[in-house]
């Protein structure tokens, strides 16, 4: 069997770590190979030196037989190498067709833009392929699974026979992962080879032929997906076994300690994105809020944190109405929010590590005194937090947040808001993009926050998850409470329904 | 790579290109720059004048330097120079105080005046996302008009139409004990409070709370709504505090090394201070370092012309192939990188 790309021996490193050390990927031609680790483990810098970002410091790189020297993406390009992009890099009011044809313009005399002919090669591509793109379609007009088939496009249009898929399923709903890998196993059917980079073994099992698991730098193995279990690929690339269920007692809840009584919201459309919501969560318990991805979930926890203001309606924490306070006045009486979007909300990334640790806190004792910050405060707070929620960075507390993996980026998140110990911890998709040893490490935190009396609000679009932490399950559809649930009376079938907005009572009856 | 390191290659590779120019123009390169260093620094009297040129760069430098690390680009130090230079004066013509209260009050007046000037483009920003630069600008020209009128209708002086009355000896930043240090220099307390400021400002940025705020929301502005901070207030305090700033350069330019405030000209310092805090890389001792620098080029060039035929435009051309490089600092940076790897991979193959 003959490889379409060799990588062996490549070691890498950057300044204080070694970043790839003698790691070894063979394709063969027409598979999907996965390349499966934790973040950190060195998949990204392996891809970018494939595609010529990066250059190895030992090993070496054969295309099709031929040892080449990849020196920069378009070196990459002409050996038929191509990469879909975790963030698409899409110019949004070009077309579909304009955006593939960006850096290789067809032309007519030399001087005009021929995009016609271009188009029909698109539209050709797509139905090859099974991709169902719309070659005049602007970009902003389309939705984001279908962006990524421009992406796709756009490196079969430059001829591309291996094709690295950084994450790809990570921006998609479950109907659109099915698509990608439909399209996936229609690539490799006509002659592409693909490798996927992921952490998510479900889709390594639906869709991959081999897997070469790396972790810490180093190449574990490489295993025949169809004969390796799961639990064997986890285990693998985490180092230790794993258990994807969550371990938790019974829930004791006891008082409330929010009450959300008929919350309206309106959204920056001035549309109601929240209507007449009512649920308590108690302290004790975690409440999950199962729902579709736009459905009022953002506005119910920004209108609760103080970032939006509600329309009408009461919220009261510990008894207290707290509608009228400021974002830092709820702050301070108790609420710990871990935000949905890490990178925009949640961290200052030129900050460090440090810093970031007391975004909430700065101006108070002890970590500032009469307005004058306290390093050496500041930095025991910061090593404590980083020892105990086992964040990892290069440079530890002087980290700059930017350098950092998301996983680690996250654990500071979540150790600052668990430190602050707070009556209430709102956590919006805490696990988003994150891998198996991460997940079950954030999860056992929510449940020790839980165990210790605190009130958890989970919101997350991952029905697993929801259902494999929550004590109860409010399902919300187009901003109104569907029914509430106990997670252990009920299953995926029902919650389903229920989130496509039927009601309880209509399903059963 | 070090800042500091960056901005002494842009600023050697910028002498670099002053020397090769006036090689190509038919000059000793050599005989010029000790002409221009000997013109800023040969006695105490022209040393004292290369600070207080400085003055106001260090200032202006450091006002668009502290609104940039708190997110903002301030391009309107000129109009809030202007406008403080203009209360202070104000003050300083209209009031007849002891000396120990009026300097104190006119540098009051000054911060005032100037911060009071960008806290509208901090407002305009805050509440209604109108870009700083944009209205910083217009600024420029609102303040430039409003002196031209303003200094003819009441402060008119006694014989020239185009200049205010010369402030008094008792309203100006000037000390004979510090003149008399200097041999005669027309150096001035505006130096002392241009290092002073740095100071504050160096503290202020790195060692408290609202620096920590003011930063953070420069950095992200969600990331400070998430933990509580006053995003609006925090711009437009910024503003107030880089504004305030300007304004004291305005203080020590008209009345520490003018006497009078002219009008139909806006200061070039307000330009020049963007160049200084690129240089300084908005850190307030590298504005301090490169206020200097950027004084001594200015004030040894008279110097230089006079005692040989190289254009003062040469001292001008300098700083702007300096400024060129500090701002492509990024070019440099992966030059070096280049070289190291190639002398990396050189040594690998020996091996």
């Amino acid at each position: 069997m003959d490889y379409v790309v060799e990588m062996v021996g490549i070691r890498k490193e950057f300044p204080g770590i070694v970043a790839n050390d003698d790691i070894t990927l063979r394709l063969k031609k027409g598979e999907i190979h996965a390349l499966l680790g934790e973040n950190g483990a060195g998949k990204s810098t392996l891809m970018s030196i494939l595609f010529g970002m990066y250059q190895p410091d030992r090993g070496t790189i054969k295309v099709s037989g031929k040892e080449v020297r990849i020196t920069n993406p378009n070196v990459a390009s002409r050996l038929g190498i191509g990469m879909v992009h975790q963030h698409f890099k899409l110019v949004e009011p070009f077309t579909v067709t304009e955006n593939i044809i960006l850096g290789s313009e067809t032309r007519r005399l030399g001087f005009m833009l021929d995009v016609r002919t271009a188009a029909k090669r698109v539209e050709e591509l797509s139905k090859k392929y099974g991709l169902n793109v719309d070659p005049y379609a602007k970009i902003e007009d389309i939705s984001v699974g279908m962006q990524q088939r421009v992406e796709i496009l756009k490196m079969l249009y430059r001829d591309a026979e291996v094709l690295i898929f950084d994450e790809p399923t990570a921006v998609l709903t479950p109907q659109e992962i099915e698509d990608l890998q439909n399209i996936m196993k229609n690539l490799v059917k006509e002659g592409k080879s693909i490798i996927l980079i992921t952490h998510k073994l479900k889709e390594i099992k639906a869709v991959a032929d081999r897997c070469t698991v790396i972790r810490r730098g180093k190449t574990i193995g490489t295993v025949d997906v169809a004969e390796t279990s799961r639990e064997e690929m986890a285990e693998m690339m985490v180092g230790r076994s794993i258990s994807f269920k969550v371990d938790k007692v019974e829930s004791k809840p006891g008082e409330p300690v929010l009450e959300i009584q008929s919350l309206t919201v309106k959204n920056s459309k001035k549309v109601d994105a929240l209507k007449a919501f009512t649920l308590d969560v108690r302290a004790g318990e975690i409440v999950g809020i199962a729902g579709v991805d736009g459905n009022g979930q953002s506005e119910l926890v920004e209108t609760i944190t103080g970032l939006m203001k509600a329309e009408s309606g009461s919220i009261r924490l510990n008894g207290q109405e707290i509608s009228g306070l400021s974002v830092r006045e709820r702050n301070e009486s108790g609420i710990g929010h871990i935000p949905e979007d890490r990178q925009k909300r949640g961290l200052v990334l030129d900050y460090t590590l440090e810093e970031n640790i007391i975004l909430q806190v700065y101006n108070k004792q002890p970590y500032s005194k009469h307005g004058i910050l306290q390093p050496a405060v500041i930095r025991k707070h910061a090593e404590q937090i980083i020892q105990s929620f086992d964040v990892r960075s290069g440079t530890g507390a002087r980290s700059v947040v930017r350098s950092m993996s998301g996983g680690n980026q996250q654990k500071a998140i979540i150790g600052r808001e668990v430190e602050r110990d707070p009556d209430l911890l709102i956590a919006v998709q805490p696990t988003r993009g994150l891998d198996v040893g991460s997940i079950e490490y954030i999860h056992k935190r929510l449940v020790e926050q839980r165990d210790k009396g605190k009130a958890v609000l989970l919101v997350s679009l991952e029905l697993d998850e929801v259902m494999n932490l929550s004590d109860r399950i409010a399902v919300i559809n187009n901003g109104e409470l569907v029914g509430i649930v106990n997670a252990s009376e009920t299953n995926e079938q029902e919650l389903g329904l229920m989130m496509a907005g039927i009601h309880k009572e209509e399903g059963t009856s | 790579m070090n800042n500091s390191v960056k901005s002494l290659l842009a600023v050697l590779f910028g002498l670099l290109a002053g020397a090769v120019l006036m090689m190509l123009t038919g000059h000793n390169p050599i005989e010029g720059y000790q002409y221009l260093v000997q013109g800023g620094l040969k006695n105490p009297e022209r040393i004292g004048n290369t600070l207080a040129t400085a003055t106001p760069l260090i200032l202006t430098g450091l006002s668009v330097a502290f609104a940039f690390r708190t997110g903002l680009f301030n391009i309107g130090a000129a109009g809030q120079m202007l406008v403080g230079g203009f209360c202070a004066t104000a003050v300083g013509l209209s009031l007849d105080l002891p000396r120990g209260m009026l300097l104190p009050l006119m540098v009051l007046a000054g911060f005032i005046g100037g911060a009071l000037w960008a806290v509208v483009p901090g407002f305009l920003k805050a509440r209604y996302n109108v870009h700083e630069v944009v209205s910083t600008i217009m600024m420029n020209w609102i303040a430039y008009w409003t002196v031209y009128y303003v200094i003819p209708a009441y402060f008119k002086g006694d014989s020239v139409e185009t200049e205010s009355r010369q402030l008094p000896a008792n309203a100006m930043l000037r000390e004979s004990w510090l003149s008399d240090m200097f041999q005669g220099s027309y150096i001035n307390l505006g130096f002392f409070i241009a290092v002073l400021t740095v100071i504050i400002v160096a503290f202020l940025i790195n060692k408290t709370t609202l620096g920590y705020e003011l930063k953070a929301v420069g950095f992200n502005r969600h990331a400070s709504e998430y933990a509580g901070i006053g995003v609006n207030r925090s711009i437009v305090l910024s503003m107030f505090i880089a504004g305030g700033i300007a304004g004291l350069a305005g203080v020590a330019q008209y009345t520490g090394n003018a006497s009078s405030i002219q009008i139909g000209i806006l200061p070039s310092q307000g330009f020049d201070g963007i160049a200084v805090a690129l240089l300084g890389a908005n850190a307030p001792l590298g504005v301090l370092a490169s206020a200097l620098f950027f004084g001594l080029l200015y004030s040894g060039r008279g110097f230089m012309n006079a005692m040989t035929d190289i254009p003062p435009e040469i001292a001008d051309t300098i700083i702007a192939i300096i400024i060129y490089f500090a701002a492509t600092s990024i070019l440099i940076e992966r030059l070096i990188r280049k070289l190291r790897l190639r002398r990396s991979a050189n040594k690998k193959q020996e091996d």
